[in-house]
């Protein structure tokens, strides 16, 4: 018996859009243009979402390589617990992947233990991020006294704004998957919710490197 | 054609809070951002009716306002501190509050489901939710005027480090500013929800057969004017945010090292005030498109309806709105030629602002292509879309010389620019607003508004307008600063003040004949003349399907299927001079 997937269920899904139609009288005739777009809305909201995410960052990050130039610039040594909070991150994202992949085959349980694993490694981030910027004030670098500093405070915490809203969604489609309400024909909450991790996974990885090597 | 009874469409009976406050259906979220754009209009109005007041007579007493603001008017002489203040209230509100909202917020809620044949937006409950934030951005911005110190002073761009440096650079750049940022980035959180329901719902929901080739111009240029939207409001809030730290948390990041403020040396160390003007400037740009495009788009179709033919050159049209999107990404260093920036990098903003001309003078050739030997049907709604190409071309040449940075140098920060972009970005898309008020007023509420009046409220504009705004180029030409209080106080500029009182007369009648549309619009409410079909002005488009007003659901049962494009008129052969585009292939001839 054939599998079916999701994406032979998803309305609005099939006939690709004719961009090229021509305009004016008596369209139609033998080949009527279809406006069904082949990605569903909920899709195009979340890669917008990231859109506007990615101009977000776009906008701090450029502010960041501007100000790097300055003279009274003054590089600043990142606590290793960043790595390790890097690592957590990473592995949440693998997890989530697992989760994706055991809701396409119904191995509810494996969905379910891998979405409680990757809350608790989000959870970790977010708690590590806390500890990271306790173990700097501690260390007598505030948010205010270099210009490295600054940036690392502002675009390490609305990161974690991010992530809060990533659990956030997390919580909700865990939500879905210990009531019965995702299966192998109906998992696009974990897909988008899955899509955005994976973003906000790449979105640090890419402000890591910029702050530590830039 | 009858008039169909309002659709019931899957509708519970509601009550009045939750059909007309807390809807979420697109029309009444369309008619609540109209409503509240309108109402800040009237403050910003009178805010530049106070700046008029102090121009033409500076330093004049008025005891009756010294009344009313004690403080701002003490000795009942307008304070310097409050004249700045209305510069930088009055931008603010009008860029954001007023066309921001009414083109996007309010046509685009009005519209979009009605002229894609869909029911709603994708999301109503965002798109209700991006009212609300709205409104509580409204409230934030219009709280500034009351805290102590007052509204901020640094006008609508905020320029740092006076931004960024709270009370230590004047008295409202305290709690004032604060709100200020508050409020545009609450204004940038809604209009992100607001452009995310816009570009998802016309990309997946449009009916049967409107493939993207024949959406109405309005459509596309909301669709663009989103896409500008969500690309361009984040890098704002990003400014915001770091101008925030800057005043709340210590930071430097728009604060130079040594700066010394009212006396005072700062102890800042390290950032960079122009970083600021990049960042405002590279939203600030697209900004102007993301007011003009609607303003287009709507007065495109609407010029098409009135000359009874169809738009010249429809995918030019629409390639050349694409193309002032993506170039208005490139350009904004024409906002900042005398900032030091190179020559070099100043040539080249010059040559990317020129080439945007191009695009726009293909859309104004084709505007005149369109209305070249039509029989026009002169209502309201077309007069003010003739008008808004007119206003947009005045002020669209102005434009050239000050994208020349050998001429900016010289015309910047004065009255030329006000001018320019006055009627380039303010009142051409005030026009289309007008135009598209009248013209869909009808299905908004079942009524027309009253022509004579319309036409009352036209002619008033148009010439107001040009007698407001004509002579300000004069006076930026021999050298009349932008936000001078007092323009008396230059020996230069003396002979100028004739001009300034008769600019600032012709503000007061401009405000005056705005009196006659808002009468208009309210009373013709209750009292206007009722539409008797569903199409009365003999439109092509999807909304003219549906009864006036429209009921919930907009459609009947079945959802129209669209058989041709949005603009054929007079098409040779057929029964009517316009053929809907639900009218199957053949089916305008019977």
């Amino acid at each position: 018996m054939p599998v079916l997937t999701e994406d032979k269920v998803s309305g609005g899904i099939g006939v690709p859009p004719r961009w090229n139609a021509p305009p004016g009288g008596g369209g139609g005739g033998g080949g009527e243009p279809d406006s069904s777009f082949p990605i569903s809305s909920k899709q195009i909201a979340t890669w917008l979402l990231m859109t506007g995410i990615a101009m977000l960052f776009a906008g701090l990050t450029s502010a960041y390589i501007v100000l790097r130039g300055v003279p009274t610039w003054e590089s600043l040594q990142l606590p290793p617990l960043v790595w390790v909070n890097t690592l957590f991150l990473i592995a949440s994202s693998l997890t989530l992947e697992l989760a994706r992949r055991s809701v396409k085959t119904d191995r509810m349980a494996a969905l379910r233990l891998c979405l409680g694993i990757t809350a608790i490694l989000g959870i970790a981030f977010v708690s590590g991020q806390i500890m990271l910027w306790r173990q700097m004030t501690s260390s007598g670098l505030l948010l205010a006294s270099t210009l490295h500093s600054s940036f690392f405070y502002v675009l390490s915490g609305i990161h974690a704004v991010h992530i809060l809203g990533g659990l956030i969604g997390l919580a909700t489609v865990s939500v879905k998957a210990w009531s019965g309400r995702l299966s192998s024909i109906s998992f696009e909450p974990l897909r988008l919710c899955a899509t955005y991790w994976h973003f906000m996974g790449g979105v640090w990885l890419y402000l890591i490197l910029l702050l530590v090597f830039a | 054609m009858q008039v169909q009874h309002a659709t019931e469409h899957a509708h519970p009976q509601l009550g009045f809070w939750r059909k007309y406050v807390f809807s979420t259906d697109h029309k009444v979220i369309g008619l609540q951002y109209m409503i509240t754009a309108m109402a800040m209009a009237v403050v910003g109005g009178l805010l530049s009716m106070l700046m008029r007041l102090q121009l033409a007579w500076p330093a004049h007493a008025w005891p009756t306002l010294g009344k009313i603001f004690p403080v701002a008017f003490a000795g009942n002489i307008m304070e310097p501190g409050f004249y700045v203040s209305l510069v930088t209230m009055h931008g603010t509100i009008m860029v954001f509050f007023l066309f921001t909202a009414v083109l996007t917020g309010a046509f685009g809620n009005f519209l979009i489901p009605l002229q894609i044949g869909a029911r709603d937006m994708a999301f109503p409950f965002l798109n209700a939710l991006s009212y609300w934030v709205f409104l509580l951005s409204c409230i934030v911005i219009l709280s500034a005027l009351f805290v102590a110190g007052g509204a901020p002073l640094g006008g609508w761009t905020a320029y740092a480090p006076l931004s960024a440096l709270g009370e230590a650079s004047g008295p409202g750049e305290g709690a004032g500013m604060s709100l200020w940022i508050a409020a545009l980035a609450l204004f940038t959180v809604s209009g992100l929800m607001g452009g995310l329901n816009y570009i998802t719902t016309i990309l997946t929901m449009r009916t049967k057969g409107l493939s993207m080739m024949r959406l109405p111009l309005t459509q596309w240029s909301l669709l663009i004017t989103a896409v500008l939207g969500l690309l361009a409001f984040p890098v704002l809030l990003a400014a915001a945010i770091l101008l925030l730290f800057d005043r709340a948390g210590g930071t430097s990041f728009f604060i130079p090292s040594g700066i010394i403020m009212n006396n005072r040396l700062l102890g800042n160390s390290g950032g960079h005030p122009l970083l600021w003007q990049h960042l405002f400037w590279f939203f600030g740009h697209p900004e102007v498109y993301i007011v003009i495009l609607p303003a287009m788009g709507m007065a495109s179709d609407i010029l098409s309806t009135f000359c009874r033919k169809p738009i010249f050159s429809y995918k030019m049209m629409v390639y050349s709105m694409v193309s002032i999107a993506g170039l208005s990404f490139i350009v904004w260093g024409h906002h900042m030629f005398v900032s030091g920036m190179s020559p070099f990098l100043g040539s080249v903003f010059t040559m990317t602002t020129l080439v945007i001309a191009v695009p726009s003078a293909v859309k104004t050739f084709n505007w005149l292509g369109t209305v070249w030997g039509a029989r026009i049907r002169f209502t309201s709604a077309a007069l003010f879309s003739i008008g808004f190409i007119s206003v947009f071309v005045s002020g669209g040449l102005s434009g050239i010389f000050l994208g020349s940075s050998a001429a900016d140098i010289y015309l910047q920060d004065t009255y030329f620019v006000v001018a320019h972009f006055h009627l380039v970005m303010a009142i051409a898309p005030l026009f289309a607003a007008f135009a598209g008020i009248y013209y869909w007023y009808p299905k908004m509420f079942g009524r027309f508004l009253n022509e004579t009046l319309g036409k009352l409220h036209f002619w008033g504009s148009l010439i107001g307008v040009y007698a407001v705004f004509f002579p300000m180029h004069v006076l930026g030409i021999t050298g009349h600063m932008r936000r001078i209080y007092d323009p008396l106080f230059y020996d230069f500029l003396k002979p100028d003040q004739a001009m300034n009182v008769f600019v600032s007369v012709s503000a007061f009648a401009l405000a005056t004949v705005q009196l006659v549309f808002l009468a208009n619009f309210f009373i013709s409410i209750f009292a206007g003349k009722r539409v008797t079909e569903n199409n009365p002005w003999h439109a092509t488009t999807l909304e003219w399907e549906t009864p006036c007003p429209t009921g919930h659901g907009n459609f009947g049962d079945e959802l129209p299927v669209v058989h041709r494009w949005a603009f054929d008129y007079s098409v040779p052969g057929a029964k009517n001079d316009f053929v809907p585009q639900t009218v199957p292939p053949g089916g305008e001839k019977l």
